[in-house]
């Protein structure tokens, strides 16, 4: 309580002064210290990423020490909020049998897709997940049930439900944010921490070739727009009519070393 | 009349000692499984409900099958039905009171159980599945109950009665229809995206709910001296078996669209799943192919009109119905949904034993609730029987 309560503290109190760093530089972010009118998105470009080596893992553990994203060992009740999946585990219906083995084979970043029409949030039956500002899908870690129908809901396996106390399971506690209890559902929440404060999210912000781009969707000179209009760019699984926004720009002869 | 229950042979006192011993050990698991939280289970983030909910499922069509008996005796005027409508209505009562504890159990944050009612979300059809339960556990709790006063005191039942006893007839077809669209309206799970889902679940409803009560029938004619009669049974029979049939012949439309079409993604890699295997995963195909041997014994022995009509042939077909809809709802359904997971991968689930016996406690708690209302009935009718005579 008393942690989350601090972390509420500084959503409140903590008033939007810096400007976005990184590549995904927002404009006007600092402004309003609040993200009424937008519409976050994220754009992955993992041909850099890849560029950069297989090792690098600093988004995911930059998320998951900002969030007190516990490490639990059993990949069965794992709690995750970024991580990495092969493109036929990402785009299972993007696969043929034929196709470039170092495409298939290459790692994609996933994570809560924040869709525009979220089924989790149509199922949630306490609202405790819920479109926030700015198109964000939210949790309220104090309202949710652990019914977990939000986890049949999701067709991206976004979410974690945390089976067993995960505070036993954190390196190191980050005072500035909520940790959880067992019995509860969790995901990335596009950091609207950060955003709150104007900063980017913590795995933008944290990536090394600056391959994730943030911004808004709703301004067509943000970055994100303009690479959108620029590359051929695909999300996971369109068919349901979710309206994911993370993107994954496609380039010509992905994933062949100096292809670009 | 609720003292009745309180009145019993030593095999009755035997039969409720042996289930509080049953919700014992069910409840302390349960305790367990509080503190440790549903770790101690056999789910996972990939199959994020299991037993629990499947057992929820099933229970729901239970207890919407008491309609089977209610519509034809009130609107059809099916007199053989009139002596066991409670029968269906308590069994309906019991079988709901499981389906709510079977949640509970299921739930990550119990305690926090009244945030549905404090955030109303309408949105949520577990938010309506509340309500429809809830409506139709009071609804046949006064139905049955004035009913069976009624009876006791040798008076007609209040006339306020009747327009319920009406509502509860479309109310039963609610419960399911419901259920069935807590898995017919998420995109991501194809083996549950199916408009059949609610017919299909009504149809093995009324298969394997009015199956339990001939076998009820059967117990309280041997053990309980109470025989609802022959032609009443038969009724039933006639229903299972219609109920039958049309649950055999829809569970194929989902084999043929999934199969001929050849589309994976429409539920096809999950019936693999069920009773081949997928990816060398074949945890349910034994269970699977228990169902398709037990439907169709069962089909075999209701079809024909001999074996249905002599008790002990029908009595093997009303288990074999009750086992093989068990297991094709209460197992493979929700199971099968979670597989392949979104990305494809498959990852089995298996009940832990802590599971099972939280499972089997809950059981015991809708077999106590059921034993003491039949208990009730039963004296009340050889009560009233013994009145009409002197």
């Amino acid at each position: 309580m008393k942690i989350g309560a601090v972390g509420g503290l500084g959503l409140v109190f903590l008033p939007a002064v810096k400007g976005f760093a990184g590549s995904g530089a927002l404009r006007d972010a600092a402004g309003a210290g609040s993200a009424v009118g937008r519409k976050w998105a994220m754009v992955v470009d993992m041909q850099k990423c890849w560029e950069r080596g297989a090792e690098c893992r600093d988004c995911i553990l930059a998320c998951h020490r900002a969030h007190n994203v516990p490490e639990i060992p059993d990949p069965e009740e794992e709690v995750k909020w970024v991580w990495t999946e092969r493109f036929e585990h990402a785009f299972p219906e993007q696969v043929h049998e034929y196709l470039a083995e170092h495409l298939r084979d290459k790692p994609f970043l996933v994570l809560c897709n924040h869709c525009e029409n979220p089924p989790c949030v149509r199922v949630c039956p306490t609202k405790a997940t819920f479109k926030g500002d700015g198109g964000l899908v939210m949790m309220d870690y104090h309202r949710c049930l652990g019914c977990r129908y939000c986890m049949a809901a999701c067709p991206y396996g976004a979410r974690s439900f945390n089976f067993r106390d995960p505070r036993p399971y954190l390196r190191e506690l980050n005072p500035a944010f909520p940790t959880r209890e067992k019995g509860v559902v969790e995901k990335c929440n596009f950091c609207t921490e950060r955003l709150e404060e104007g900063l980017p999210p913590a795995c933008v912000e944290a990536c090394p070739a600056k391959a994730l781009v943030f911004g808004d969707l709703d301004d067509p000179s943000s970055e994100v727009r303009r690479i959108l209009s620029a590359s051929y760019t695909i999300v996971r699984k369109p068919e349901l009519g979710t309206r994911p926004k993370v993107y994954y720009v496609i380039n010509p002869g992905l994933g062949n070393s100096g292809g670009r | 009349m609720l003292a009745k229950a309180l009145t019993g042979s030593n095999r009755y006192w035997g039969w409720i000692v042996l289930l509080l011993v049953v919700i014992g050990v069910g409840f302390s698991c349960y305790l367990w499984q509080l503190k440790e939280g549903l770790t101690v289970t056999g789910m996972s983030r990939d199959v994020s409900w299991g037993l629990y909910i499947g057992q929820f499922t099933f229970l729901v069509g239970v207890a919407a099958s008491a309609v089977m008996l209610v519509l034809p005796y009130y609107l059809h005027n099916v007199k053989e039905f009139g002596r066991i409508t409670v029968l269906g209505e308590f069994l309906a009562v019991a079988a709901i009171i499981m389906c709510l504890l079977f949640v509970i159990v299921d739930l990550g944050k119990p305690m926090r159980l009244l945030n549905m009612i404090l955030y109303p979300t309408p949105n949520s059809l577990l938010f309506w599945d509340m309500v429809v339960l809830n409506g139709y556990l009071l609804l046949n709790i006064i139905i049955g109950w004035h009913v069976l006063e009624a009876e006791y005191k040798a008076v007609s039942p209040p006339r306020w009665l009747k327009p319920l006893i009406y509502l509860s007839i479309p109310w039963a077809v609610s419960i399911h229809t419901v259920t069935a669209f807590l898995y017919a309206g998420l995109p991501g799970r194809h083996y549950w995206l199916t408009a059949l889902m609610a017919a299909r679940f009504l149809a093995s409803a009324f298969a394997s709910g009015p199956a339990l009560l001939i076998l009820l029938c059967y117990i309280l004619k041997k053990y309980a001296g109470f025989d609802p009669g022959r032609a009443a049974v038969q009724k039933l029979a006639g229903i299972v078996t219609y109920a039958m049939i049309v649950t055999v012949f829809f569970v194929a439309l989902e084999l043929f669209t999934a199969f001929y079409s050849q589309v994976p993604g429409h539920g096809m890699q999950s019936l693999q799943y069920l009773f081949v295997g997928l990816e060398g995963h074949r945890g349910m195909v034994p269970f699977m192919w228990v169902f398709v041997f037990l439907s169709a014994l069962a089909l075999v022995l209701l079809i024909n009109p001999a074996t249905r009509a002599r008790e002990k042939t029908l009595l093997v077909a009303c288990g074999s119905v009750f086992g093989a809809l068990w297991i094709e709802k209460g197992l493979g359904l929700v199971i099968a949904g979670f597989i392949p997971n979104p990305f494809e991968r498959v990852s089995e689930y298996a009940p832990t034993l802590p599971e099972v016996l939280i499972t089997l406690g809950v059981w015991a708690a809708g077999l106590l609730v059921l034993t003491v209302l039949y208990r009730i009935v039963v004296a009340v009718k050889k009560e009233s029987a013994l009145g009409n005579e002197g």
